[in-house]
């Protein structure tokens, strides 16, 4: 992990993407390494409730 | 001929992924009509005009509306899951969380793009895990905004958004982007459409761009006090691959304004600043740019006289502006402000009035088609023109337009054909200008999509600026005949 932004702009970054899948296809092609989520809405779409239990987990 | 809709409860899949569902499956033979959406009230009734009933479908239920002969619509019913199915057939299927994720692959930065009610939460799990996030979901709460760019900051992070369009790092282009050179002109820009339409023209100028970092459209407002955009600078400062660095903005907040004239006055390197909505263009700060790295500016930069358009009828006195993107929306209303031309907009300069119902164009109008408004749920107009060609066909419905403003974003998931998807509308009769931003290295063809519209007889400039100032001077002709 580059954690440093003027790092990242020197080097090779590696991306996760979380949602349009086609923002992470475009990074494959052109060469980056791209980590994909399968993400869906977490407590049923409901987002208090999830930021509920962030809290209590 | 038979429609079918078919509900799944539950299913998320993202709007660009099923709009190209959609379209795989309209190709099948038989099927004369296919949508994929999620509930949301708003694709409820764009189905329902479509004439499919959807009433027991929510905004987190996917809806598949078919039409077609029986055995097609059948068949695609039957295999949907096969139809739905993402990544590629047989794969190890991908990780279900950031948390998972990261156990396979230690990472830099997060894409993020989900629906904005959930988007902070993802974007917060990825600074808690040491990433950069490019955020560009909108529909964040500015409240959320400022609580992770400060987390961010604090951390050594950058958060570029929420609602950032575009980002180039390190080569990588993020969200919409052009095939441009890298090159010596750093970008900092809380304007998506406008770090694009200004990096092709460094490119097309024959220089290029090392990092664009997108900060997201409310950066440099008084609450976040461009807290990106300061992390911008410091990086770009640092990168010894950027010799000028250039700051593009929506209309400041007086404070982030003060803060960043502190930070530019101690930058070490040159700076060029183009603040949209007051008298900046984009081709201004090009220019400016260019000048700065030692390259003189190319001929179709520079101000020119086009010949008037003649043939309008007496009750063709409005221009409607149909932006694909809020930064060349903005750039087109401080045009016609500055000859004291009023227009009404949904997205309204200072001193422009408010359009009320956006659905209804008023005057001069100009609408920024990218806004909350128009998107929520639905793919964005640059990659699916479908809502733009609605708007246009309504436009050319009202026989008080005489002229008609537009502007096509080529690039990386923008749409295959932008021109070709408004083409078959354009009438004669009718003043059309438009302005094509993109390189010769985008998939669409940047010459092929402007001839296509010189051929329709549309007057095409190589800036949105240029097509605006042709659109101010016709309607000042226009106001000169009343």
């Amino acid at each position: 992990m580059k954690a440093v932004l003027g790092e990242l702009l020197q080097g090779r970054p590696v991306f996760v993407n979380i949602g349009v899948r086609a923002f992470g296809d475009t990074l494959r092609q052109a060469g980056f390494e791209v980590v994909q989520v399968d993400w869906a809405p977490p407590a049923g779409g409901d987002p208090r409730l999830a930021a509920l239990l962030d809290e209590l987990l | 001929m038979i429609r079918k809709t078919v509900v799944r409860r539950n299913r998320y899949l993202d709007s660009v992924f099923l709009m190209q569902v959609a379209r795989r499956m309209s190709e099948r033979p038989g099927i004369e009509d296919a949508s994929a959406l999620l509930g949301t009230d708003a694709n409820k009734a764009v189905l329902a005009g479509l004439g499919f009933e959807v009433l027991d479908a929510g905004p987190n239920d996917l809806v598949v509306a078919l039409a077609g002969e029986a055995a097609a619509v059948d068949a695609v019913a039957t295999d949907l899951e096969v139809w739905l199915a993402p990544g590629v057939p047989g794969a190890a299927p991908d990780p279900r969380s950031l948390e998972e994720a990261l156990r396979t692959r230690d990472a830099d930065l997060a894409v993020i793009s989900v629906p904005g009610a959930h988007a902070a939460r993802e974007a917060r799990a990825a600074l808690h895990a040491g990433l950069h996030v490019f955020l560009f979901s909108s529909n964040v709460s500015l409240e959320d905004e400022v609580s992770l760019k400060l987390e961010a900051r604090d951390r050594g992070l950058i958060v570029m958004g929420p609602d950032c369009g575009t980002a180039y790092l390190a080569g990588a282009g993020l969200g919409f982007t052009n095939a441009i050179r890298r090159g010596p002109i750093g970008l900092v820009g809380s304007t998506g459409t406008g770090m694009q339409e200004f990096a092709c023209l460094v490119h097309l100028a024959g220089s290029g761009i090392s990092n664009g970092i997108g900060t997201g459209g409310r950066d440099l407002s008084d609450a976040v006090a461009g807290i990106s955009t300061l992390a911008g600078i410091d990086a770009l400062e640092a990168d010894p691959a950027t010799r000028v660095i250039a700051v593009l903005s929506k209309p400041p907040g007086a404070a982030a304004t003060r803060k960043l004239a502190e930070r530019l006055e101690r930058c070490a390197k040159p700076v060029v600043q183009c603040l949209l909505g007051g008298e900046d263009t984009l081709d201004d700060a090009v220019i400016r740019a260019l000048r700065e790295v030692g390259v003189e500016a190319p001929a179709f930069l520079l101000p020119r006289t086009d010949p008037p358009f003649l043939g309008l009828r007496p009750e063709q006195r409005h221009v409607r502006g149909l932006f694909a993107g809020g930064t060349l929306c903005y750039q087109a209303q401080a045009i016609f402000r500055q000859a004291g031309l009023t227009v009404h907009s949904n997205a309204p300069l200072h001193g422009m009035e408010t359009l009320e119902d956006p659905d209804r164009s008023l005057g001069n109008t100009f609408l920024d088609m990218g806004a909350e408004y128009f998107v929520e749920g639905r793919p964005h107009p640059m990659i699916d023109g479908t809502q733009r060609r609605r708007r246009l066909e309504k436009e050319l419905r009202d026989p008080s337009v005489g002229v008609l403003l537009l502007d096509f974003i080529l690039g990386t998931l923008s749409s295959p054909d932008p021109v070709g998807e408004v083409l078959d509308l354009l009438p004669g009769g009718l003043c059309v200008a438009a302005s094509v931003c993109g390189t010769e290295g985008d998939t669409q063809g940047l010459e092929s999509q402007v001839r296509a519209l010189k051929e329709a007889g549309v007057r095409v400039f190589p800036t949105a600026a240029q097509a605006a100032r042709f659109c101010r001077d016709v309607a000042l002709t226009l106001q000169e005949g009343l």
